[in-house]
């Protein structure tokens, strides 16, 4: 892990203090977020308490902890991960976490890595396959390919994908299970972005464990920047930023004056995709070097690991085309496939979409009775704009004009390689908003990449089948 | 008379044409000579010769068309033969006029809706008046005279997939929403709905009026299924249901034909069906041209029901004549035929089969008549002569089997039961399931059990093969001069001696447990192995496995009663080199190599066996032989066999099976244990299996829900403290302590208490011991 690479220098060397003097640089569920702020802000519904109760016997992981900032969104998602992870479904329990592995592991992810390493250890069968790649059946190697397109370049799966993986004879996949395997996929890839978006700590149980989890865990999570304990609160004092929130109030009151009489032409629309689409590639987190990344325990689980995430849109290169949405829209196809070979999950996964999306407590930092409808959709289609996705109906103007550029960075790496992600950026973005307006932000990121990557998974599997 | 003379000028064949671009949406003009298709990147109308598809004009003119062309929906006026109205996927509206003389034909533009435009309809007899839906949650009507819309209706932030006007009743349009519901409008009242229900799980994508029958009206939703509705009445009723195979897309009903409608999917599946909806389980026709799925579907004129024109995302226009339809129903199978559980035999058939008089062999037969009465079908007594559709009603019958012929699947039972498993040593097991197997008067299984025990048994003495040596050399001057059966005789003495250190030392064994384990949940016999395992730990693993049973134990399901038997599945060693350790642990090391000799190894010992004409042959010698028999059990069906002999067995044949065809035996078996109710047998059948896939099983759904007795909430599961109210969750209502262990309450007041205090009680008394003067029963 070279976290390290992105972190200011201050950083870098209390980090280096810090792995001197004690094992854990930081308390708490996530480092980006003091403790206080998450303890005892949760009045969970009854159900939710059960479905916890099942997962984690009572005791609550810091993933759920910081999710937990948003009962009834955490309580849409409790149900699906625990749905994909434990209930009937094509796949038998082993593969699941292992897929959960393998797709974490692509981004590093050593907190989602260790916890299913865990889970897969209880279950008690095939234990050797935690060895590392090679020593899985080839059946599982050959979701290899797959999971690194989908972790890191959705937009290149093509039906060609999905038959090498369905009709390779002996190894074959059947569309059934594909489905599981490719909503797991997509959903730890997603997963690894809201982890490392809100600076979730790993458990601290994990890292007891002895055996094969011992080397894999290391007991300090090196990639996280640990500027708020020097720092916290600096930027609130700043005094530029004041006004900031009144700024982006204002322009979203006028986006919605004008939009009355706005009568920008076709192209002028097509532009200013275009030109967001274009932008992404130039928005790109400081410091940050194309070297590959130093072998760690997690690697072991990674094939391919210099393939990482390329912008969709290059400069003077064949583009693959845009995907539109209202040609394939989780909807109306993505939950028919869906559904129709691991029934059930569609259901589960349209509340979540439908949760994520339509979560406002119509508040902005200080101020109550906002309409933010505008500004979730605006980062819900940034999203799927940076991944090559179009919606005719939006116009992505408001993008530029409510997005500023530091939390563009920030969605950027949290969404395309969330491993680089720093507390420098978390905190860099919205100075005056809560914690748990910035975790609602990471919610909506994670939720739109997720369902980013299915529409092109499940395009290409519907590509295939007909 | 109209009416006939215009039927009779359309004439034409199944034809196609290839169009540049996926199509979305089709429409017809009124006198059906033209269709107009848009799509994404298309938008043109055909003329309908009869030969063939003619273009007769692109709208999508311009330089760089602009995304007002993107339609997502299209309709043609059906009064004025000129106006086309669009829905664009950007949220524009669009009305074009052909009569215009330049090449645009664009006339007017509505940029009022935020998001994608669902869906456009004309009035059908107002010239002026279209109406819109949106993604956005809005419905818009449209005065085309007027530069804005005129009304709008909101469907409060829920999106609109469809909008139909009625048919019959001028004021009156039908909207169906993605959140599943279908709201009826009066076009004159923007302020509220009329009515409004809930007609699908999930987004209604379409909806259709019936063109004659006033108050009905076809939705189609992603659950996939077709409703027809009664509007008419009071409160709106489902009559007919079609349960199709993918999420429906579009619905038409056919005209002149009342009770046929035809629908296409959005996902998966490309035909398109005419269902009649009086017979829902069987499509009428389909029609299986296209290639991609059918985005658009319309009937060519409305008075004639043989043609059918459709476009599809494999960009192809088709024009399909009904005589060129395929009919399922003349495939299907008109009869069924089912084994129940217990034997019985059900067979369903067409009636005018079934009248034949009941003949002496039928013994058990029961007729249901009529078949089931919930499909109106069975109503309509006398068939309408221009029906084509024949309505079938069939007969069911069912022959029940005697209940003690021997089609009943009693020894299927008995056998389950009584099989022993594990817990014994393997001599023991195979003799037990030899006499079960011959009570049940199977001797073939009961002489299999006794020929594998012969097999497999350890012909030598322990006390004699004190050193392993002399075994694997396999000098037995002892033995050589018995036949099989002396032998075996012999052996079963010496088994006897064994047996009885045996049960004497797991006798001591067991009070050993008791004295120092809780026994919660658990059999004497798992612990016995659990135990012997701790001990034998450095023995038995050190040559082949390297995980730590013991310690392992005690992470792996902390919160559980049941520790031990995990711990069992993970080492599923048999009980027989157990057996002997007690006595002589370096006799079982040496049992347990020879047990994963090294293939050449074991062929030497063939070979020296052979030599000296030992009847002693190694037990792997005998693998083949059994795998055969297993295979051959397995294809008879009986696999219960199979997979009990695969158990008792274990690590002796495991390895020379192939792990699919164990897994496909185990499901197998485990899934008839399940239907048949037995759930002890069958968790036992996979605490004891290898196979991961297996194991697996009885490890998913685990939890137990407790609430608290007191507050009614979810327990947390620690302790018998609830967390909420702080009270003693499952207190005796007898004794009023807590109880830990076996608790038992009533399921009408829900009290109870210990098991033997409740026991006592309600021999006593009548009532409920918490004095809720509930009367409770104990049985």
């Amino acid at each position: 892990m070279n976290g390290t690479a992105g972190i200011c220098n201050h950083c870098r060397n209390t980090i280096r203090e810090k792995e001197k003097m004690s094992r854990h640089i930081s308390t708490g569920p996530s480092s980006f977020i003091p403790e206080n702020e998450i303890i005892g802000a949760m009045p969970l519904s009854d159900s939710t308490v059960m479905l916890l109760d099942e997962e984690f016997s009572g005791r609550m992981d810091n993933l759920t902890q910081v999710m937990g900032l948003h009962p009834h969104y955490l309580q849409a998602f409790l149900r699906c991960h625990y749905y994909l992870l434990r209930m009937d479904g094509p796949l038998p329990l082993h593969y699941r976490h292992y897929i959960a592995i393998m797709a974490a592991a692509r981004h590093q992810c050593s907190t989602l890595v260790c916890h299913h390493v865990q889970e897969f250890e209880q279950i008690g069968v095939c234990s050797d396959w935690l060895r590392g790649l090679e020593f899985c059946p080839q059946r599982l190697r050959n979701l290899n390919e797959i999971n690194k397109i989908l972790a890191h370049r959705p937009w290149l799966i093509t039906k060609q994908h999905i038959q090498a993986l369905v009709k390779t004879g002996e190894h074959s996949w059947s569309l059934a299970e594909l489905v599981h395997a490719v909503v797991l996929l997509a959903h730890f890839h997603a997963l690894a972005s809201f982890v490392f978006g809100s600076g979730v700590n790993p458990d601290p149980e994990v890292t007891e464990v002895n055996g094969v989890t011992g080397d894999l865990c290391p007991p300090v999570m090196k990639g996280l920047c640990t500027c708020h304990l020097t720092n916290s609160n600096q930027a609130n004092g700043n005094p530029n930023t004041g006004s900031e929130l009144e700024a982006l109030m204002e322009r979203m009151k006028r986006l919605l004056e004008e939009r009355e009489d706005d009568d920008a032409s076709e192209e002028e629309m097509f532009t200013r995709f275009e030109k967001e689409k274009k932008e992404s590639l130039l928005v790109v987190s400081a410091g940050f070097d194309e070297e590959v990344v130093p072998p760690s325990p997690v690697a072991r689980f990674v094939d391919d690991p210099s393939f990482g995430y390329q912008d969709f849109a290059r400069h003077g290169e064949d583009n693959p085309p845009t995907f539109k949405a209202q040609d394939y829209s989780w909807e109306d196809h993505g939950f028919s496939l869906v559904n129709r070979l691991y029934s059930d999950i569609g259901h589960l996964l349209d509340d979540k979409f439908r949760t994520a999306c339509d979560l406002t407590y119509y508040n902005m930092a200080s101020h109550e009775g906002v309409d933010t409808s505008m500004l979730r959709r605006a980062l819900f289609n940034y999203v799927h704009c940076m991944y090559g996705i179009r919606y005719d109906d939006y116009d992505y103007g408001e993008v530029n004009q409510l997005l500023e550029r530091s939390l563009k960075v920030y969605i950027k790496t949290v969404t395309c390689y969330p491993e680089r992600t720093t507390c420098r950026m978390y905190e860099s973005y919205w100075h005056q908003f809560r914690h748990s307006e910035k975790v609602h932000v990471n919610l909506l990121l994670m939720e739109a990449r997720m369902q980013a990557e299915l529409l092109y998974a499940l395009r290409a599997i519907t590509h295939y089948m007909t | 008379m109209e009416k006939m003379t215009r039927v009779s000028t359309i004439n034409g064949r199944t034809m196609f044409c290839h169009l540049d671009a996926p199509a979305n949406a089709i429409s017809v003009c009124r006198d059906a000579t033209q269709v107009v298709v848009a799509g994404r990147n298309i938008f043109k109308i055909y003329g309908l010769e009869e030969d063939g598809f003619v273009e007769r004009l692109n709208l999508r003119v311009g330089r760089k068309p602009s995304l007002n062309f993107s339609c997502a929906d299209v309709m043609w006026h059906q009064m004025e033969e000129n106006l086309l109205a669009t829905a664009a996927t950007n949220g524009a509206v669009v009305t074009w006029n052909l009569s215009r003389p330049c090449r645009n034909k664009q006339e007017q533009l509505f940029t009022e809706h935020k998001r994608t435009v669902n869906k456009v309809c004309f009035h059908p007899t107002e010239v002026n008046m279209l109406l819109s839906g949106s993604q956005d949650g809005f419905m818009k009507c449209f005065d085309l005279r007027k530069k804005e819309s005129v009304s709008t209706f909101s469907g409060q932030s829920e999106s609109v997939r469809d909008v139909q006007f009625s048919m019959k009743d001028y004021f009156t349009f039908a909207a169906s929403f993605e959140n599943g519901n279908v709201q009826l409008w009066d076009i004159r009242r923007p302020d509220r709905y009329e009515r409004m229900f809930t007609a699908h799980t999930g987004p209604v994508f379409c909806c259709d009026w019936h063109p004659e029958d006033r108050g009905w009206l076809a939705t189609g939703g992603r659950d996939k299924m077709v409703k027809v509705w009664d509007m008419s009445t009071n409160r709106v009723k489902e009559i007919y249901c079609v349960q199709t195979f993918a999420s429906v897309a579009r619905v038409k009903w056919r005209p002149e034909r009342r009770y046929h409608l035809a629908t296409c999917s959005m996902m998966v599946d490309h035909n398109i069906y005419v269902w009649d909806v009086r017979r829902p389980f069987i499509p009428f026709a389909t029609f299986e041209e296209h290639k991609d799925v059918t985005t658009g579907i319309v009937w060519r004129h409305q008075h004639d029901p043989y043609f059918l024109l459709s476009g599809s995302k494999d960009s192809t226009l088709y024009q399909h004549m009904f005589k060129d339809a395929s009919r399922p129903v003349d495939r299907a199978n008109p009869e069924g035929l089912c084994f129940g559980l217990f034997g019985d035999l059900a067979f369903a058939a067409k009636e005018s089969l079934m009248s034949a008089p009941a003949s002496a062999g039928d013994v058990g037969r029961k007729t249901y008549p009529g078949g089931d009465r919930r499909y109106p079908i069975f109503f309509f007594k006398k068939p309408d002569v221009t029906e084509q559709f024949a309505q079938v009603s069939s007969a069911l019958s069912v022959f029940e089997s005697e209940a003690d012929s021997s089609a009943g699947m009693d020894w299927f039972i008995n056998t389950a039961q009584s099989y022993l498993l594990s817990g014994k040593p393997f001599a023991e097991l195979c003799e037990h399931n030899a006499h079960v197997a011959k009570s049940l008067n199977r001797p073939q299984e009961s002489t299999t059990w006794t020929m594998l025990r012969i097999m497999f048994s350890e012909p030598a003495n322990p006390s004699l093969s004190t050193n392993h040596n002399l075994n694997k050399s396999g000098n037995l001057p002892l033995v050589n001069s018995f036949s099989m059966k002396e032998m075996s005789g012999a052996l079963n003495e010496r088994n006897k001696e064994n047996r009885q250190d045996n049960i004497h030392s797991l006798e001591t064994n067991l009070n050993n447990n008791d004295e120092n384990e809780e026994t919660e949940g658990s059999e004497g016999q798992a612990e016995y192995l659990f135990v012997d395992d701790e001990l034998d730990d450095d023995e038995l693993y050190s040559m082949e496995h390297d995980n730590q049973p013991a310690e392992e134990s005690e992470y792996l399901l902390p919160q559980e009663a049941f520790p031990l038997r995990h711990e069992i599945m993970d080492h599923p060693s048999a009980p027989e080199p157990l057996q002997e350790k007690q006595e002589s642990p370096h006799v079982s090391g040496s049992e347990a190599e020879s047990m994963c000799l090294t293939p050449m190894e074991s062929f030497s010992l063939i070979s020296v066996s052979q030599q000296l004409f030992s009847p002693h042959l190694p037990p792997k010698f005998f693998c083949p032989i059994v795998k055969e028999m297993l295979c051959y059990y397995a294809e008879q069906g009986d696999v219960q066999m199979a997979v009990s002999v695969l158990i008792v067995l274990g690590d002796r044949i495991r390895k020379e099976i192939d792990e699919l065809m164990q897994e496909h035996w185990y499901m197998s078996y485990i899934d008839l244990l399940q239907r048949f109710e037995l759930w002890n047998v069958s968790n036992e059948v996979i605490k004891l299996s290898t196979c991961g896939a297996i194991m697996c099983l009885n490890q998913a759904s685990t939890t137990l829900h407790i609430n608290c007795s007191n507050c009614k909430r979810p327990m947390s599961n620690k302790g018998w403290i609830c967390d909420r109210c702080h009270q003693c969750a499952s207190v005796c209502a007898v004794c009023h302590h807590v109880v830990k262990g076996l608790f038992v309450w009533c399921q009408g007041c829900s009290h109870g208490g210990h098991l033997e205090h409740v026991m006592e009680w309600l021999k006593q008394s009548k009532h409920c011991p918490a004095g809720c003067g509930h009367l409770c029963e104990y049985t």
